[in-house]
Formats: C-alpha cells, structure tokens, sequence
C-alpha cells in the first residue's frame, strides 16, 4: 500500500521524506492498525491454548477454513463499501446460489463447467440489479439490498421447495435414497498440497488477489475510490459512476456467488436458509479491518487482515469451549474497538 | 477600491493578542517555525504569504482547532490555553475559516444559530429565530430565507452566510481567513464597510488575502509569512507594493496578469442557444437563451453578480445539468450533444468549477490520482493502470504550478487551499482540452501562482485553446480577456471589448442598468 516512490518528484516537495518519518506513516496507517490487532489475537490464541493447539498447523488451516466463506463474502463487500455503499443481500444470495448449485449439480446432473458459471451469472446478475436500481434511481443501497435480500431468499426457498436440497431422493415407490455427491462438490471440499490447505482456502485467497488487482492495478478501482471519496468531482471528472456502481455490486453478487459454491460443496447441499446473517460478519470484516464505510477510503488487504482477526477470534473462543452467547457479545465489544481504535486516525 | 479612511491605531493602542514562538510540524514537514504575531484594538493587520506558507496552520492554532507543538498566546496580556474551538470563542476570538465550516444538510438559520437558540427550555421559537437570522444576514446584505439547507447555497453565499456567523458573535478578535475569495465587488465593499465598524469600535482583525488591492485597502500592517517564518512585519505604509510580493514569492513579478493576446483564430466553441430551468415548479429560468461564440486563441470573460447564471451556463455547456438545461451547440463546427460530463471531457472540453472541496476534489485521494482523474484512460491503456505515467505527468505538471507539497502522494485534504486549486488545474491540464471553461481558477491562489496560471493560459490560447473565463476578481479579467460579457438574470446583459470597459462599466451591466451604446 506504501510503495516507494521514484525519485523524480522529490525534488517537487518541499522536504524528503526520510526512513524513519516513511515508518512512521506507516505505522500510523489503518494496515499497521490491522496487522497489530492481528498479532494481538495470535498472541492471545496463543497463550490461551492449553493443549498447545496453536502450535499445530491444522489448527491454523481449519482456522482459514472457517473464515474462508465470510472473507469470500467480505471480498465482494470491499467493493461496495469504497463505493460508500453497502450491500445487505450477499448472504442470501449465497443461499440461493447454494439451492441452485445443488439442484443442477446433483438433480439435474450438469457438468460442473456449466453448472458453476450458471451460478455465477445468477449472483451477478441479483447483484447487478441492485446495482442499477441504486445508480439509476438513487435509492439508498441500504433500502435496495434490504429488498434484495428479501427477494432472494424467497426465491431461494421457492427454487427449493423450502426444503434443503441434498443427495436424498425419493424414488418413486416412496423410499428414500442417496445420488452420488457430485465431484465438484468433493474437489471443493478436499484439501491439496500433503492435507495443509483446504480448497476453499485457496478460493478465498483468488478472490483476494483478483479484487486487489481490480482495485489497485485497473482503472475501474480508481474509478470506484473516486466515486466513494467525492461523488460529484468523480463525475464531473468523466467517471461513468452509474456503470462503475453496477459493477461494484455485481461483483458483490458474484463473490456471494463463489461464497454460495463452496457453502453447498462444504454441507453437501443447499439449503434456502444458508448464510442468514453472514452479510453482517462480512461488513464487520471489512470494518475491522479498517476501510471506512464513509467510502473512498481503504482496501483488499485491510479485508484480507479483517478474515484472518474474525477467522481466529472464532477459533480461539471455539478451543477454549466459549459459549456462543458471550462469543457474540465479545464480537460486538471488538467491532466497536476496531472502529474506535482507526478512528483515531483521521 | 475605495481606501477605508479613519487613523491608523498608534503605536500604544493597547495590544489584543500576543503569539509568541508558535511551531508546529506535520510529521517530518515543518510549517510554523518560532512564528511570533501581535494584533492591537482597532487595527487590521494582514496575514500575508505564498500558498502554504503556514498562514491557515496560524489561524487553525488561534481558533483552537489545532495545537501548537510549542510557543505562547497571550490575550490582553494574560496568557491562554486553547484545548478546543469552544475556548478560543469563549475568550472573545471568532474565526472565519478558509475553508467553510458551515454544516450543508442544516438551515442557515441552525448554522447561524448554532447553540444559541432564542427560546426556553429547548423549545424553539421558531418565529424569533427567524427574525433573529434574518437580522445577521441583512448585516452583509443578504436576502435569503432562513429556512433553506446551506447545502443549496452557491459558494459565495455560503462565505456570506459564514461571515454574517463570526460578525454575529459579539467577537473582539476577529480572524478572516480569505473571506472574499468567492465574492464580487459589491460583496466585497459591504463586508469593508463592516470592517471599518468593527476598527471604530475597537476589535482587532486578522485578515488574510491573496488580493494585493485589498491588502492596500485595509491593511494597518502586514505581516509577511514565508516557509513558516516571519520574514516581515511592518506598518502598511512601509511597504511597497513590489517589496510585498518580492517577500512572498521570493522573486518580483512585473505584472500580476499579463496578457499576450493571441491570434484569434477560427470559431472553436460556439454555443447556439442554452436554456437552464430552475429547481423547482414554477421557478423562473436560471439561464434564457444565453449565446456566445469562442475562438481559437481567445480568452472570453464572462462576469455577473450572484443569480446571473454565468456557472450554470459553464456546467450546461459542460454537459454537467443532466435534463434540466438544454444546450445546442458546435465544436470547431460539429454540433455536439452535451449529454454528461464525460461526453463533454471526450468533446474536449474542461471545467475548472468554482468549488474545489465540493466539485473539484476527492480529498481522499493523493495528488497523483487527483491529477490524473479526468484524464484516466490515457494513463490506462486496456484498463491497467501505468502508475509510473502517471507520476511523471504530476511531477512535470506540478513543477510548471510550482505545487507545494511534501510528497505526491500526500493525500490533498491536507494540502494548503491554493495547492489544492492548483491541482484542480494539474487534472485538467492532463485532458489537452481545446475548449476550457474557468470558474473562478485563481481563487484562493498566491500572486506568484496567479501569475503562472495567466502565463498558461496565453500559453494555451497560443496553442489554438478557446477560454472561457470567470473570475470574481474584475481588475485581472479586465486585463486578460479578449472580450467580456455581461450576464444578468440569466441573461447576456452586454458586451464590451476587451481593454475598453472598465470595473464600473461591468457593475452597471452586471446590476441590470440599461447600457446605451
Ligand atoms: N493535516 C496536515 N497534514 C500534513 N500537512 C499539512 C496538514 N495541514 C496542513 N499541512 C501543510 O502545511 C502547510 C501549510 O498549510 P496552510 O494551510 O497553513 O497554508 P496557507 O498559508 O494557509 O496557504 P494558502 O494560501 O494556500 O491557504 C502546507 O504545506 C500543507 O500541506
Ligand atoms: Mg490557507
């Protein structure tokens, strides 16, 4: 986030910027915030691990994978919240795309090479008609994927029946059976390299790498910080900003999409009623991790050290047999911390 | 501009406040170095300096909304600690700042009012409060109700609004902080003849300015920043025009707006016919059938006091109104639809507004993606950005504005307003725009900064550009452009040549007072 620069401009400024005052910025910037909450909560998973699991490399991998659906989710967020928006439909989407990734996968038998980009259309596409609605007809993004969300879970449950969606069939003398789990399903719930990583682990790390490259290597991430810091001088810049807010929002949905895939390949099914409530861990990732929901400001790798906090805080508590009651309140104690501790930044 | 009259305070008017060896670094950038400032009862005493030279940092520590890392302020002798803006209020300092600090979404009545509402018990009297507003902003002459969100509010208002605030405080202090950097000439003589008020009755002000003809007219003594460091402070009388500038920019300048007219060449711009509505059912036009033509290699002027429409003529043209203005007009004689800002930007046209904060700027974004913005495509060949394109363009073009800044990529929030302004150019600058259109481009700019930008601009009506110009500051328009027009009440009132109108002739025409000619 802080690279170096070329030599030619220094001599525009009035002052060098020296070794020491470059650390200093650093260390007063949201990532440095990020990074030493991150290590305070190793350093407490540590401490508090009794059995010494967290000297255990399963631990961390699992860790990873637990965290790794709402990263997916936090991913797509980023991109809404720069864009000073939010987007309260991904959790939802997810079920939907879980509900219609099961029933083509394992009922109507669609190769994978189909059946994955169906569903990724499918989330863009909810996305995208968030998207249009809040850029054509300036509804607030927080009343149109409230409506979304809405939306897409009925459609989830009308798509399933109201029923999860599994390898259970009913044959046609009323006994119950089970189809095969489909291969896809198996691949995204396996684990490479000797059993160290966990697929949707290495899925989750793609989509940190795609939205930073989009966000810190393209046009379109320029674009969308512009429109998030100052709507109206990004416009009067030439910056198509209803195009641009499309875009953030479909790839929300097509995030949620991915997030929707390996969510029924983990539970081998797809239930209508996945992911409630998953919209508001990832917001709280992206805010954790430090980028600002006034817009403009922050970044994929804040998101990256937001997963990594959520992923092993959950851990910790879920070692040291927590009860979920206070893990749910603790959590809300720390999001009031992130937000205090980076708005002391500004 | 009329001199203000009245003595000058002697030398043992009792002394207001006293600053003594005020520091104060951002990080590694030291902007105030060991800066000591006195300000007696009854006196202006003018803040001057090039853009970045501490000046607001100064005012900010005075109003309390920053600390100093080191020095003293006393006030009438006792010495003070500011924790908070409140305090400073408290002992009798009103600040207006640089930048308007009045909250958009609220009623110029609530901004005015801020905490100090007439009623009891947290009801509101609705009715005084009203009476109570309209009674401020009659002050600096405005007429405006006191319901309306400041948000709706044209910049130059909005400064009125602001000064009609700090004037309203009962204050003994009073920091200006280029507070007519966004009005007209008749704006600006009624906020002097307040000031001449508050000297008789025995208030001490600060002011600060880049307009060398108000320093002039107001100034009992100057005080001259440069890098943080007092180098002058001296009665008003003692220091020459050209010594003045000299101490600021640390070299002279010959004429503050010179102009080389170009060669006029074919007709670049020429607007047929444009028509803006007003907000609003029943509202009367904004502007009517205003038209005009450009050439290539001429510098239009475009003048009109508040409500003449000249802005929304520049954002219709600049396709920048949506549905609610209607534009017919050719480009080096190709009718072109002005349907969005892009397509405009595209068309070749460029529009410095008059708002950097609001319009200009994404003040969370560093200077390089500021002065690349409008231009992105170019540094972005297949969409992927060429950071090292971009770095280059800034640094060439921030060395041709002689850009003050620590480091490129220093967020612009944090940068003097001057500098700010001056990115605002450095974006258009990298669209090679054939037409462009300034609102006000030298607003809040030093004199040695002005004068770059009039150098560029008979540059680029030397390269064939057309300008259209509009600048709060008549004197330097009368002197750069090829011709001025005159709008009133969204109308083109007149038109004079350029060199043969003078300041007064403007006003008449601006005011709506039949020109025979
Ligand atoms: N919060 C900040 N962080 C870093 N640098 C800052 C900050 N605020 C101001 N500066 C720097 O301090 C310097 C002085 O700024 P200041 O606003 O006092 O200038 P000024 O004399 O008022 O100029 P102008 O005439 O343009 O208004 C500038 O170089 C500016 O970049
Ligand atoms: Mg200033």
């Amino acid at each position: 986030m802080n690279d170096g620069r070329p030599d030619q401009h220094e001599s525009i400024g009035a002052l060098e910027r020296s070794a020491a005052s470059r650390l200093r910025a650093f260390l007063s910037s949201p990532s440095a915030t990020a990074l030493l909450a991150l290590g305070l909560v190793l350093a407490i998973g540590v401490a508090f691990s009794g059995d010494g699991a967290f000297h255990k490399w399963a631990t961390h991998r699992d860790a990873l994978r637990q965290a790794s659906v709402y990263g997916i989710l936090a991913c797509g967020m980023t991109f809404v919240i720069i864009t000073a928006g939010i987007d309260l439909s991904v959790g939802s989407v997810l079920a939907l795309v879980a509900v219609m990734f099961s029933t083509l996968s394992i009922h109507e038998a669609w190769p994978p090479w189909l059946a994955v980009p169906a569903c990724l259309a499918l989330g863009g596409a909810c996305g995208a008609a968030s998207g249009l609605v809040v850029a054509k007809w300036r509804i607030q993004p927080f009343i149109v994927t409230l409506a979304m969300m809405v939306f897409a879970r009925g459609l989830a449950k009308t798509l399933s029946g109201g029923m999860k969606v599994s390898t259970a069939v009913q044959l046609p003398d009323g006994s119950w059976t089970a189809a095969p789990v489909p291969g896809i399903f198996r691949l995204i719930d396996s684990r490479l390299l000797g059993d160290n990583i966990s697929v949707v682990s290495l899925v989750f790390l793609a989509c940190i790498a795609l939205s930073w490259v989009i966000l810190s290597r393209l046009r379109w991430g320029r674009y969308l910080y512009a429109i998030g810091g100052n709507e109206e001088a990004a416009r009067l810049s030439g910056v198509p900003v209803a195009a641009m807010k499309v875009m953030a929002y479909a790839l929300a949905g097509v995030f949620a999409a991915v997030a929707g895939l390996c969510q029924a390949a983990q539970e081998q099914q797809g239930d209508p009623e996945a992911g409630l409530g998953y919209e508001l861990t990832a917001i709280a990732i992206v805010v954790i991790g430090g980028t600002s929901l006034m817009g403009g400001r922050g970044g994929i790798g804040l998101t990256l050290l937001g997963t990594l906090i959520i992923g092993y805080l959950d851990k910790i508590l879920s070692v040291n047999a927590v009860p979920e009651a206070s893990r749910l309140m603790l959590t809300g104690v720390i999001i009031i911390a992130a937000v205090l501790v980076q708005r002391r930044k500004d | 501009m009329t001199f203000m009259g009245g003595s000058p305070p002697s030398a043992s008017s009792p002394s207001l406040l006293r600053m003594s060896r005020i520091a104060k670094s951002f990080g590694p950038n030291r902007v105030l170095r060991e800066v000591d400032f006195e300000l007696k009862a009854g006196e202006v005493h003018v803040l001057a300096g090039e853009n970045g030279a501490g000046k607001s940092t100064l005012i900010r520590i005075l109003g309390g909304a920053l600390a100093a890392d080191n020095g003293m302020i006393a006030i009438e002798g006792g010495p003070v600690r500011f924790r908070r803006p409140r305090d400073a209020a408290d002992r009798g300092i009103a600040v207006i700042h640089q930048e308007l600090s009045l909250v958009g979404s609220m009623s110029i009545a609530d901004n005015l009012l801020l905490g100090r509402e007439p009623g009891r018990l947290g009801w509101v009297d609705r009715a005084a409060r009203a009476a109570r507003a309209r009674g401020v902003l009659e002050r600096v002459g405005l007429r405006l109700d006191p319901d309306e969100p400041v948000s709706a509010l044209p910049i130059s208002s909005q400064q009125l609004v602001e000064i009609a605030k700090a004037l309203s405080l009962g204050a003994r202090i009073i920091v200006m902080d280029e507070p007519t950097s966004a009005l007209s000439e008749p704006e600006v003589r009624r906020l002097f003849a307040r000031i001449a008020d508050l000297k008789a009755q025995g208030c001490g002000i600060i002011y600060i300015t880049h307009r060398l003809e108000e320093i002039y007219a107001l100034a009992d003594r100057i005080t001259v920043l440069r890098d943080g460091r007092v180098v002058a402070s001296r009665p008003a009388g003692e220091l020459p025009v050209g010594e003045l500038v000299r101490l600021m920019v640390g070299r002279s300048i010959g004429d503050q707006a010179p102009r080389r007219a170009a060669a006029a060449g074919t007709v670049r711009l020429d607007l047929r016919r444009c028509r803006v509505r007003g907000e609003g059912a029943g509202r009367r036009p904004i502007v009517e059938d205003a038209a005009l033509q450009v050439r290539s290699g001429e510098i239009l002027g475009l003048v009109g006091l508040e409500g003449s429409g000249v802005s929304e003529l520049l954002w219709a043209m600049f396709g920048a109104l949506g549905k609610r203005a209607e534009v017919e007009m050719e480009i080096d004689g190709q009718t072109r639809r002005m349907s969005s800002p892009r397509a405009a930007i595209a068309a070749g046209i460029a529009l410095v507004t008059n708002d950097r904060r609001r319009s200009g700027l994404v003040l969370s974004m560093d200077v390089v993606e500021n002065a690349t913005l409008a231009a992105l495509p170019r540094f972005s060949p297949l969409g992927r950005l060429r950071r090292r394109e971009e770095i280059e363009h800034t640094a060439r073009t921030a060395g041709q504005l002689n850009l003050r800044c620590a480091s490129l990529r220093q967020r612009v929030a944090t940068l003097s307003g001057g500098n700010q302004q001056k990115v605002v150019l450095a974006k258009w600058m990298a669209t090679h725009p054939r037409v462009l259109l300034l609102d006000d481009p030298t607003r809040g700019v030093d004199v040695g900064a002005k004068h770059e930008i009039y150098l560029l601009m008979n540059e680029w009506s030397r390269q064939g550009c057309g300008i259209i110009l509009s600048s709060s500051e008549w004197p330097e328009l009368l002197q750069v452009s090829d011709r001025i027009m005159v709008m009133h009440r969204g109308r083109v009132a007149a038109s004079f040549r350029g060199g043969q109108a003078t300041a007064a002739d403007l006003l008449r025409a601006a005011m709506g007072h039949a020109i025979h000619e």
